[in-house]
Formats: structure tokens, sequence, C-alpha cells
């Protein structure tokens, strides 16, 4: 026997389930006037730096149906590739840009509309760039645990080439899952949960 | 830059791996929505870049007053939810027993009679005028936080024929870095439905879901108003970066 590490379990995860919106997104589900406003509905403002772009991302199950009952939120760089939290230590990042934001899928269409700016460059462990990314957190009801992926753009083909992330995933045929694809300002990006067409998952 | 409000320099270490037999995994047949909804592939395993390591903060100037008293936040002036009062409270901790502090925490629930304030939930148990079923706490600086609130009722769900969830509070809780975003439910000691919820059989070991159980705290109650409940999360913890970029040490 040698002595005992002394740490703890991290707490088991647990689904968000149908009514994730109550404690969430309490005003989109009509419970008014607890919170002033749904937390992470607005990203940008007039002063926030860089491109415009909306992101309009569907999760679909293991049929090809749109989850109607999801909640995603993103978590990004600015347009200078500072992320805004007290861990980012190369800089300071936009103060107009927590960089955070959390939306419910529309509970007609599935879609789930981000306002946001396209993300700069940020570097790798070892100092490479990685291409411009927006990591992608997902709940609902039938996923016990919340699910990692990222969202690159399709019009960053050669930062795309080089990303370290992307050329780890061994399956080439399965890279183009996190690449969302430009329609004007927007940029449209399916998840696919299960099947064929399955989404890259990360443990990180 | 500090965290909001403390004297303690950012840890920068990269996340401990999560133990992925300990979570419940994406596939438990026995609750059926995770059938369709769950990845049938390997997960990317990759060490923690900086945009995993790194995570939004938020500041004590975002919560309103009653944001953690679900008794009186949604209640009209003078009233209060109707229910058992009780008090949730804990600490945030990580993995190597150390205080989180400065982290959003974001609980819902269902009312006493196990009723959501939710278009979807057509459960015949009425709403409660006064009881809206959200909360929010930042915790301090040692990892701490509270809410008020009534103990929720337990409800029947269409999975099996007649299953009912056992009374569970939801909570959503934030880390330092984006990896350590975690929801969880907490069950309440001695509720003997807790072992038959195809939700919480999920998790294959018992000691986990014990994990998830808050014990009666007598020595935190309010006398002739709430009953206590003690309940603490725990984040993934985070590796030493003693010899990874600081010569100078940690």
């Amino acid at each position: 026997m040698a002595q005992s590490l002394d740490r703890l379990k991290e707490s088991p995860s647990q689904t968000a389930g149908p009514y994730v919106h109550i404690g969430l997104t309490p005003n989109f589900c009509g419970i008014g006037g607890v919170y002033q406003s749904d937390l992470g509905s607005a990203m940008v403002n007039d002063q926030t730096k860089g491109e415009r772009i909306d992101l309009r991302i569907r999760v679909l199950d293991g049929t090809g149906t749109p989850l109607k009952d999801a909640l995603i939120e993103i978590w990004q760089a600015d347009s200078n590739g500072f992320y805004n939290s007290p861990a980012e230590m190369r800089g300071a990042a936009d103060p107009n840009f927590q960089g955070w934001g959390r939306k419910p899928t529309d509970m007609e269409t599935g879609i789930c509309l981000f306002q946001t700016i396209k993300p700069g460059r940020v570097p790798f462990r070892d100092g490479r760039l990685m291409a411009p990314h927006i990591t992608l957190w997902i709940v609902a009801r039938g996923i016990n645990i919340g699910l990692h992926t990222r969202l690159y753009f399709s019009d960053e083909a050669k930062a795309n080439a080089e990303d370290p992330i992307l050329a780890r995933i061994e399956h080439r045929l399965r890279v183009p899952t996190l690449i969302a694809e430009r329609r004007g300002d927007a940029y449209v990006f399916d998840i696919h949960l299960q099947g064929e067409k399955e989404t890259v998952f990360f443990d990180s | 830059m500090a965290e909001p409000g403390s004297n303690h320099s950012p840890e920068t270490g990269a996340f401990f791996q999560r133990d992925r037999q300990w979570h419940p995994p994406a596939f438990t047949p026995g609750y059926k929505s995770s059938v369709l909804r769950s990845p049938q592939k390997a997960l990317l395993s990759f060490d923690n870049t900086l945009s995993e390591l790194t995570g939004p903060v938020f500041g004590h100037a975002l919560l309103g007053e009653l944001d953690n008293d679900l008794i009186h936040n949604f209640a009209k002036p003078g009233e209060s939810a109707i229910g058992e009062r009780i008090i949730v409270h804990g600490r945030v901790l990580d993995e190597r027993g150390k205080g989180v502090p400065g982290v959003l925490l974001e609980c819902w629930q269902a009312n006493a009679g196990g009723r959501y304030r939710h278009k979807k939930d057509g459960y015949l148990a009425p709403l409660d005028p006064n009881f809206g079923g959200c909360g929010r706490a930042i915790t301090g600086e040692d990892g701490s936080y509270a809410f008020r609130t009534v103990r929720p009722g337990p409800y029947p769900w269409p999975n099996g024929p007649n299953d009912w969830r056992p009374a569970h509070i939801h909570f959503s809780v934030f880390g330092h870095g984006f990896a350590q975003r975690l929801i969880t439910q907490m069950y309440f000691e001695g509720d003997p439905l807790i072992w038959r919820c195809p939700i919480v059989g999920g998790i294959s070991n018992r000691a986990a879901v014990e994990a998830l159980i808050a014990a009666l705290d007598m020595q935190s109650t309010m006398p002739m108003d709430a009953l206590a409940y003690k309940f603490d999360i725990v984040l993934r913890g985070r590796r030493s970066t003693l010899f990874e970029n600081r010569p100078e040490g940690n």
C-alpha cells in the first residue's frame, strides 16, 4: 500500500432533461420577471470588433430528426484570437466581447441561431496556430453527458488543412462533419448525434 | 488577469481526464430517449488546448437579490411558494478538494407537486402561482453556495409504462475552464425512487449515484422555518504546471 492520493471524483453528469429552459433560458419559456434577460442571449454590441456572422445550427438524432428541446452553448476567441477569460495569459481580449453564448433550439424548426463574430486564430499547445473555430457544448433530453465538438469554417480551407486537431481525425471522411458551410453572412452547421454522418465529438 | 474578487493568480494546467466509466455512458437503453441521441463512434481525445482551458466568468453584479431564493423570486409580494421549505447548500470543489470560487451555479426544478412551469409539461398536478422554479448563485471564495426553495415532488414520465422520477433539482455549473462545464441532478437522502429510476440507473457505479444524493443537514436548518440538505459538487481537477511552462514554479 502507498499513501492515498486523496482526490475526489467528479460529480457524475445527468441529462439536462426536457425542461432545461426553466433554469437556463427562463424568459424563452415564459418565466418572466425572475432574471432581466436570458444569460448568453446577446453576444455582440456596437463596439464589438470583428466580422459579424450568424450561425444556424441544428442537432439531429439517429433518424435525422432535428431536436427541438436541445440547448447549445458556444465559447470562442475574439477577432484577434484572445479569450475573455482569467486563464488567458497572453493579453487582454476585446472588452466588448465575452465570447460565450447560449441558445435553445427553436421549438418548431429546431434551428439554433447565434449572432456573433468570426474568431481569430488561437495557438495550439506547441505554438502552431489552430484554424478559427468555435467550441460547442450540447445538452438535451436523452443526452446523459454534455457533448463537446467544434465548428470550423468552410471558407478557411488553408487554415483548416493545417489545424492540429482536425489533423488528429484518423478517418478523413469525418473531417467535414466539423466544417460549417458559408451561405451569405451565415454559416450553416448540422450536428448529427448518431449514424453515418455522425459528428466528431471530443473528450478533452 | 486575476479572478474577480480574488488574490489568487489563475491556474493554467490541463484538466484531469474525465473518468467516463464513472459518468453515465451516452447509450443507456433503459432511458429510452438516449437510444437515438447517443453517439456510436469513439470520442476524439486530445489534451486541453486554450479553447478548453479558458472559460467565461460571471460577476456578482449579474445577480438580483432573490436569485437564489426560489420561495420568493417568482412569488407575488407578501406571498411565497407552497411546499416543504428547504435550504440547499454546499460547496463546489475540484477533484483535488479545493473550493472553486466565483463560479456560476444555476438550478431548476418542479414545484412541490411535481409540476414544471413549462408548456411541454402536461402533468395534471397544478402549477403553484407563486413558484417559477429557477435560481442561480455564484460561489464564494471557499466555493460555497446556498439556495432557498421548496422540496420538489416526484413526477411520472413517459418512459416505461409506470416510471416516476425521484424528487430532484437540476444543477448547471461552470468552472474556470469550459472543459469543466457540467450539468447534473441532485437527489434527496432516503428517497426510494432513486434506485428505480432509469436516468439514475444510467450510472453503473453505486458510489457515483451516492455522490448525487444530498444529505439531510440538521445543523444548517432554520428552526421553525426550513430544513436543510447539503450537496457538494465536484468539478474536474487540474494538473500542476510545475515543469510545463513556468520555470519559476507555481
